[in-house]
């Protein structure tokens, strides 16, 4: 990170780096946080509409609202949505399904492919509120990734998606989603079904303590599953390499800092990778406006006018 | 000579991985092994596959729980014996009341509660079984609440009389048929006695088979008539000379077809 806040754009290597510099005044701290609280607003929003039509009856067109959770659901009794990761686990542990179950996991797969595969994560997953909040304790409590008891690689979920289709093959039942923390912690806010919240309250732990990022940025199958989806992607962050000073604040608020590679990021003139989760923090504390939210079509490399000498390879250190 | 170290570096991670994959994916299929095969307490909502199949294909969205118009339905907690997240009820606390329309079946996204269902008296979610010890109705009284509160009544729980021991009166006792039973578990909610005497389980945990060699003749083939003894075949015209009547030693009639 230090590498890449040294690098000052060139053809003026005496110009300061501008820093993010958090603002004093309400409105600006409001901008700064507009993704975050856009991002709660949908995730309780969800939440409770779905836990609205369960618990006081609330009714669109005279169907209810929102019926089921964030495994299956049915929006006023006409479309249904579908876990897809969940649905192909099902598929592939051999069994049959109902039409409606198939027709919404499709819908849901199309809608995230297009939105981001890892807008899932940042924006409507239960699990990302406690994550987050593990998140800033860590950063409160100042423990950095070089004090982290565990490591192990950010692609140890890829070999959690592999093993999860493979054991529904082998035992027959839907293996990630037997277990799944993230419907657990769902079906315990709105079914209140009892120590729903030991997984989550685990995943707190592991986060706060020995891993940073640790199960969104490191675990979690079903952020595997949304990241594959999310190469295709339509709604990408642009990246503007001709303002981009590599300050590098971007990467110390980022989720998924490898995504932020700013080799890949300016030949493409977008955060390429199916990780990047639209979360926006980068966007919003980026001081030099270089990141954007942009259709994916309407996106083109803006290249510096005089070459870098020397490219940094990575985003960070993280 | 740091080349090759790489290599050997690479190779070492690399088979590292492999076996922390390996060992991950065996300890994860023992858990799911584990519950998949779980004992089936749970009763399940009318429509349900069989436990296996239910287990496979329910995603544990609760439309069933949203759609049940009595609130009967829960979705198991961890660590309870019943797959978690999955839909049962608890007759004891709030029974089945067998929508003729059968809204929590209708709604499964899945197919794991069968849509289309038609009558709900086809449902089978579980086997309604009798403790006699414990019936009231068993030790003499004339209790019989679970025959009313049936709504298969005089099918699914009958009252049949019963010999008793200490007296020549009868008892009448309740008793169950499986061929009826939808395992709603009214009468387990209505059971007067402390812990209720009636009880819903998966039949698979209480009923036996017979096995098909054994060949109950009284019950399922058409017992002779008397007064068309089965005829001989050989000589169907021949006519059968009827026992002298009345022989002395009445005790000895039942060897006389045997002797003749």
């Amino acid at each position: 990170m230090n590498a890449a806040r040294d690098l000052s754009p060139t053809g003026d290597a005496t110009a300061p780096v501008r820093h993010f510099e958090r603002p004093s005044s309400l409105g600006g701290r409001l901008r700064v946080l507009r993704f975050s609280i856009a991002r709660r607003l949908v995730q309780f929003g969800v939440l409770l509409a779905f836990f609205g039509t369960l618990h006081w009856g609330w009714r669109l067109l005279g169907q209810p609202l929102l019926a089921g959770n964030l495994s299956a659901a049915e929006v006023a009794g006409v479309l249904p949505l579908a876990d897809p990761f969940a649905v192909l686990q099902m598929i592939v542990a051999g069994h049959g399904l109902a039409s409606e179950v198939l027709v919404g996991a499709t819908l849901a797969l199309a809608a995230y492919a297009l939105l981001g595969g890892r807008v899932f994560c940042a924006w409507v997953c239960p699990m990302n509120v406690v994550t987050d909040a593990a998140s800033w304790l860590r950063h409160r409590l100042a423990i950095g990734s070089g004090d982290d008891l565990v490591r192990i690689p950010s692609r140890t979920r890829y070999v959690g998606l592999v093993l999860a289709l493979l054991l529904s093959a082998a035992s027959g039942v839907a293996a990630f989603e037997w277990f799944s923390p993230i419907a657990m912690l769902h079906r315990e806010l709105l079914y209140g079904v009892g120590l729903g919240l030991t997984a989550a309250l685990g995943i707190f732990v592991l986060d706060t303590l020995l891993l940073r990022h640790g199960w969104c940025g490191h675990l979690c199958p079903l952020g595997a599953f949304w990241s594959v989806v999310g190469r295709a992607a339509q709604v990408r962050v642009a990246f503007d390499d001709s303002s981009c000073t590599r300050c590098g604040d971007c990467v110390k608020v980022c989720p998924e800092p490898r995504v932020l590679h700013f080799g890949h990021a300016a030949a493409r003139g977008m955060i390429v990778s199916g990780e990047c989760t639209n979360c926006g923090r980068c966007v919003a504390v980026c001081p030099e406006s270089s990141l954007n939210f942009a259709l994916r079509a309407r996106i083109r490399p803006r290249p510096r006018l005089i070459a870098r000498e020397t490219e940094p390879t990575s985003g960070g250190t993280q | 000579m740091t080349e090759g170290g790489d290599r050997r570096q690479f190779l070492a991670h690399a088979v590292q991985g492999v076996a922390a994959a390996v060992c991950g994916g065996v300890a994860w299929n023992a858990l799911l092994v584990q519950q998949a095969h779980a004992v089936p307490f749970a009763i399940r909502p009318p429509g349900a596959q069989p436990e296996r199949d239910f287990n496979a294909t329910c995603v544990k969205c609760g439309a069933c729980v949203v759609a049940c118009p009595y609130g009967i339905l829960r979705l198991a907690p961890v660590a309870t014996g019943i797959p978690m997240g999955t839909p049962h009820f608890v007759p004891r606390e709030e029974p089945c009341r067998l929508c003729p329309d059968i809204p929590c079946a209708k709604a499964c996204p899945t197919g794991s509660l069968d849509r289309a269902m038609a009558d709900i008296n086809a449902a089978r979610m579980g086997l309604a079984v009798i403790d006699a010890e414990n019936c009231l109705s068993w030790n003499g009284l004339r209790c019989e609440v679970c025959y009313r509160v049936c709504p298969v009544k005089g099918k699914a729980i009958t009252v049949d009389p019963h010999p008793r021991k200490l007296s020549k009166h009868a008892v009448f006792v309740p008793m169950v048929h499986s061929d009826a039973c939808t395992g709603c578990g009214l009468c387990e909610k209505a059971c007067p006695t402390e812990v209720a005497a009636v009880r819903v389980v998966q039949p698979s945990l209480v009923q036996g088979k017979i096995g098909e060699h054994y060949r109950l003749g009284w019950k399922h083939e058409p017992a002779p008539s008397s007064a068309e003894p089965p005829s001989t075949g050989a000589s169907p015209a021949a006519p059968t000379p009827r026992p002298a009547p009345a022989a002395p030693g009445g005790l000895d009639y039942l060897n006389r077809e045997v002797e003749r």
